[in-house]
């Protein structure tokens, strides 16, 4: 079970959170003209990558926050956490 | 027989405490402090079991963890659990237990004739021949397998033991307490560290309890005790004994089975069983030890032939000897400690070394004492059927290939010693790449991947001045680093014995012309031969060769048989064993009751339950409830005898002429408020959201991005900043989620704030054309006409002093309101309602009438919106902006949401207006066509339309739009039916909606 550094509430375990997806993915904007491959890729392609991989969290048992987390998906260290208003840098 | 091989002043047991206990059905006799294994070997059975796959006799192996043979089905309180090892269950007053795997009895196995059928069940027998007929494997073969193999069988009542969880923090955590364990404990707890010490035996100490060596002028289980007994007074420190370190996850978490009340013959109520610990430590400290590795030979599986640590554990922890004419067969000096152990309690012993020469105090302790000893020795053959009665042995070549004459010599136990198997199993489920030792020939923890140390034994260090030295120093230095405290403790002098070289020999050679099993699995029954035979036909990676023969894939997890294994491939293979690698180890490190897993999730527990506050009324006037989500709703209210099609048919066709009741507490509910709160409105459902005016509702449906349904439900305006949203009971957790989700992260310049007021508020839906009367009794002093409050309208009430939110909303299609106060007041506005409600014929009804009601209209819920559907199948499409963008409007440009044919929702009733269409139910044109009939769409919900008296179902069909009038055929191979019916509209009754106006 990952322990995970909830950037308001500090470190939590895993079973406080829920999973959300890639965090480096943008929604186009309203109301602007988006290609079908833009489109295509917000909603569904996603990279799966082996290694580090920002992704999304929210603390669902806890402050209820969504959070920015940097993991590596094959050894499952977390490297770094931020809160949502924090820009990947 | 009485105990006859217990000897009277050694060991640690009891002896004030004499305890009775029956095996197979024969009561025999032990002592507090005895494990069953220790009790029967006392009393000198040595028949435990039946093998795995040829039923063999089976005996005791080991004294612990490692045990791969004695496994019995333990019976206990009329309850029974199997897979029990008896070298660790303890022994308590009137403790039961049975051999497994043997019928009809363990004496005489009629399965034994496999041993004899040995040449036909080679490694892939079961694979290569049970393929064919094809139908044979399920009826023939496969009961037939099952029934001849198994370790016992699990109990098929509801487990009355209970089992708690507990999670705990700690800044180190050590497995064993061993030697390296205790000192790395004191020093660790000495600078004030939080330690958690895990012990998976009843007694501390480990090694310690058996060896003969001196730690500051004390002998090595006094100097362990001491530690104990001061650890035990520190409050930084949690000692913890029968607990098992199973597992080693992410993120330095290990789970601990602790046996609390397993080794007592009666647990009382509240007390557990068994207790799983979660720990998440700091550092984790393995030092778990190392397990004695067998050396192979002819009918090593025979009862009586046993690993030579087990013998001399019996001998000094229990006081039993498990043999009185005892060959010791070793590669090491470890042997010679047991053999010298059996002469000073009056034994004689011979000792076979497969050395050719070796010189070490320990030799000399043995040669001095007079033990017989013969070098360049080996057992070549143990002889007995249920129990040891001679042994083949013979000189060996100083190659290992050539053996001499063969020699036999009686004796009734042959206790084994080939060197010894440092326990790399938490370091390697930790994620740890162990590295391969050759001084030991073993392999050992290499580059830790978590914050782990593994020590001792456990990292290939087999002297004790070494090990507690490196044990204080890491105890002390990775304590520091945490409490930056210091508090040095002196490590104390050491006397042990210096070992000489082990002997690099595992296996003896098969004498000419004989064909002796040689075992290396003892549990699953893999023999040399096995290995050999997969080798032949190809298999080459050692995982591989794991599955084709089942090497290790036992309950014991191949403990004493992995390295042997690898040996024999490498040998075979030319290869060194580093190359071969061994396979992965994976949690449990030893087998967990599945109850200690689930711990109180049982039963009611396994998910919370969420009651209306009206729940109580429910009760009492007969509701039967369904699960919704987690909530627990009134399905229908049983009258008499009805049944639930009689009482939910009674129940709506109240609410069509008459007036009905129905609690909607559990409907999500989310305050949604800020100056931008219909700006999120309106990004979020699909149709205009900004300028709905205070006091009005207005009905909403939001998508994925991906374009499909999420959920719907009614939002109102409550004040200029203030909106009350609801959506459906399933969807309201995710709803929220989805909120929050665009609010923090995609435009978090929005000005809203949004919770969840689900717990709140109380509901009630008054549902049918006499609801106004009603309100206007229970709303005397509020304007509830048509009028004052028209459909969609939205005033708050006074309900005799209870401020009350009316919401003039319809599911039903009827003229309906929904009446929301404080959760506190539910049970008054429920009980005004019925009472006032009572001259207008009113009754409850439950989430059967109500889906009655809305499948009749023709308003869609969850079975239409199941995660399929876009606004368009479910006839939303009107509800579609097309001067705003929202959420997921952009993927409902998708060709096939758009095709000309696509799904939508419609109304199918049977032709003869009498057969009921099953849920789930396939729409065909034609019911004779040949398979696979094209099916053009599904029945979501089905019900009995009260307004027409005959079956109404809703479907989402192929085309759906341009279906109206079409004859079809429903088809439920399921239940074996073929409806011919017709496709109507989806609004089958007051297709305009006037009702809810009216």
């Amino acid at each position: 079970m990952l322990h995970i550094k909830c950037p308001h509430c500090g470190i939590r375990s895993q079973n406080e959170f829920s999973y959300g997806g890639d965090a480096s993915v943008k929604r186009p904007e309203l109301n602007k003209e988006t290609s079908d491959q833009d489109w295509d890729n917000f909603v569904y392609n996603r990279k799966s990558l082996r290694g580090k991989h920002w992704e999304l969290w929210q603390h669902l048992s806890g402050c209820r926050q969504w959070i920015k987390v940097e993991r590596d998906t094959a050894t499952h260290e977390i490297f770094n956490t931020l809160k949502a208003n924090e820009e990947i840098s | 027989m009485d105990q006859s091989f217990r000897l009277e002043n050694i060991g640690l047991i009891n002896r004030d405490k004499k305890l009775s206990f029956k095996f197979n059905g024969k009561t025999y006799y032990g002592y507090e402090g005895d494990t069953l294994a220790s009790a029967l070997l006392a009393n000198g059975v040595h028949l435990v079991g039946r093998s795995f796959k040829y039923h063999r006799p089976r005996g005791f192996f080991g004294a612990g963890v490692d045990e791969p043979y004695a496994i019995v089905q333990l019976y206990r309180n009329g309850e029974t659990e199997p897979n029990i090892k008896a070298t660790e269950q303890e022994l308590f007053e009137g403790l039961e237990a049975k051999s497994v795997n043997c019928w009809p009895s363990v004496n005489f196995d009629i399965g034994a004739i496999n041993n004899l059928l040995k040449i036909f069940l080679p490694a892939g027998f079961y694979y290569k021949t049970f393929m064919w007929p094809k139908s044979f494997w399920y009826k023939v073969y496969e009961p037939f397998i099952r029934k001849a193999a198994g370790l016992g069988y699990a109990s098929i009542k509801h487990d009355k033991e209970r089992y708690e969880h507990k999670y705990e923090y700690c800044d180190l955590l050590i497995v064993g307490s061993g030697p390296s364990g205790l000192a790395s404990a004191y020093a660790a707890a000495k600078n004030g560290a939080k330690v958690i010490l895990a012990e998976d035996k009843p007694r501390f100490g480990g090694t310690l309890l058996t060896s003969d060596v001196n730690i500051g002028n004390k002998s090595g289980k006094d100097w362990a005790n001491g530690i104990i007994a001061e650890l035990k007074e520190m409050p930084n420190v949690t000692v913890k004994n029968r607990s098992q370190i199973f597992g080693y996850y992410d993120h330095n978490m290990l789970v601990m089975s602790e046996k609390v009340s397993d080794h007592l013959p009666k647990t009382k109520r509240y007390h557990p069983n068994k207790k799983l610990w979660y720990i998440r430590a700091k550092e984790v400290l393995i030092s778990s030890g190392s397990i004695e590795r067998p050396i192979v030979f002819g009918n090593n599986d025979t009862p009586g032939v046993m690993l030579s640590s087990a013998a001399k554990e019996y001998l000094k922890v229990y006081g039993v000897l498990v043999g009185k004419n005892p060959l010791v067969f070793t590669n090491n000096d470890s042997g010679y400690e047991t053999a010298i152990e059996f002469k000073k309690n009056g034994i004689n012993p011979i000792v076979l070394d497969s050395r050719k020469n070796a010189d070490s105090e320990i030799i000399d302790e043995a040669k001095n004492l007079g033990i017989n000893i013969k070098f360049s020795y080996v057992v070549v053959a143990a002889q007995g059927y249920k129990k040891v009665k001679s042994a083949d042995i013979s000189k060996i070549s100083e190659d290992k290939k050539k053996l001499g004459n063969i020699e036999n010599i009686k004796c009734d136990c042959i206790c084994v010693s080939g060197f010894w198997t440092p326990s790399i199993h938490l370091a390697s489920q930790s994620g740890n790449k162990t590295t391969f030792n050759k001084k030991i020939d073993a392999f050992v923890p290499g580059v830790p991947k978590q914050n782990e140390t593994t020590l001792g034994a456990a990292s290939g260090i087999f002297s004790l001045e070494k090990t507690l030295k490196t044990s204080f120093n890491v105890g002390a230095e990775l304590s520091k680093k945490i409490t930056e405290k210091e508090n040095k403790v002196s490590i104390p002098n050491v006397v042990e014995k210096k070992y000489s070289q082990h002997d690099k020999f595992w296996c003896v050679p098969l004498p000419k012309g004989k064909n002796y099993k040689r075992f290396l699995d003892f549990q699953n029954d893999v023999a040399v031969s096995d290995i050999e035979i997969a080798l032949r036909e190809g298999y080459r990676s050692i995982e591989h060769v794991k599955r084709y023969t089942t090497l290790g894939m036992a309950t014991d997890q191949g403990k004493t048989s992995n390295l042997n294994g690898l040996q024999l491939v490498s040998e075979i293979e030319n290869k060194i064993v580093p190359a071969v690698g061994h396979t992965t180890f994976r949690p449990p490190y030893s087998p967990v009751s599945i109850g200690a897993i689930v711990g109180r999730e049982v039963g009611i527990h396994s998910k919370p339950t969420r009651k209306s506050p009206m729940h109580s009324w429910h009760e009492k006037n007969n509701a039967v409830f369904v699960d919704a989500g987690v909530w627990l709703r009134p399905r229908y209210y049983k009258r008499g005898n009805e049944n639930l099609f009689e009482a939910s048919k009674r129940e709506a066709k109240n609410v069509r002429t008459n007036v009905g009741v129905c609690d909607v507490t559990t409907l999500g509910k989310i305050d949604v408020k800020g100056t931008d709160a219909a700006e999120l409105l309106n990004r979020v459902y699909t149709n205009a959201w900004l300028k709905l005016p205070v006091g009005k509702a207005r009905y909403g449906v939001m998508l994925r991005e991906d374009g499909i349904v999420m959920d719907d439900g009614t939002t109102t305006r409550i004040s200029e900043n203030h909106y009350h949203m609801t959506t459906t009971t399933a969807q309201a957790a995710n709803v929220l989620s989805h909120l929050e989700y665009y609010l923090q992260l995609v435009w978090p310049h929005l000005n809203v704030n949004v919770v969840s007021t689900t717990e709140q508020w109380a509901g009630a839906a008054i549902a049918g054309p006499k609801s106004r009367d009603l309100l206007k009794k229970l709303f005397p002093n509020n304007d509830v006409s048509n009028e004052g409050l028209p459909f969609m309208g939205y005033i708050e009430g006074d309900l005799f002093g209870v401020k009350a939110r009316i919401f003039r909303i319809s599911f039903s299609g009827e003229l309906a309101y929904e009446v929301n106060v404080g959760s506190d007041y539910g049970n008054f506005m429920w009980e005004k309602i019925i009472e006032f409600g009572e001259e207008f014929k009113i009754q409850p009804y439950g989430t059967e009438a109500l889906s009655t009601l809305r499948i009749e209209m023709g308003h869609v819920a969850g079975s239409e919106l199941d995660g399929r559907t876009i606004p368009y199948d479910n006839g939303l499409d009107g509800l579609i902006s097309k001067k705003k963008d929202f959420i997921g409007k952009r993927s409902l440009q998708r060709s096939a949401f758009v095709a000309e044919d696509r799904q939508r929702v419609v109304g199918v009733v049977p032709l003869d207006k009498k057969t009921s269409i099953p849920e789930g139910s396939h729409l065909v044109k034609d019911a004779k066509a040949p398979l696979p009939n094209p099916k053009l769409g599904y029945i979501s919900a089905s019900c009995w339309s009260v307004e027409k008296d005959n079956p109404f179902s809703l479907a989402i069909l192929k085309n759906g739009k341009n279906m109206i009038g079409e004859k079809l055929f429903v088809m439920s191979p399921l239940k074996n039916k073929v409806i011919p019916v017709e496709i109507v509209s989806s609004h089958y009754v007051d297709p305009k909606g006037e009702r809810v106006r009216s």
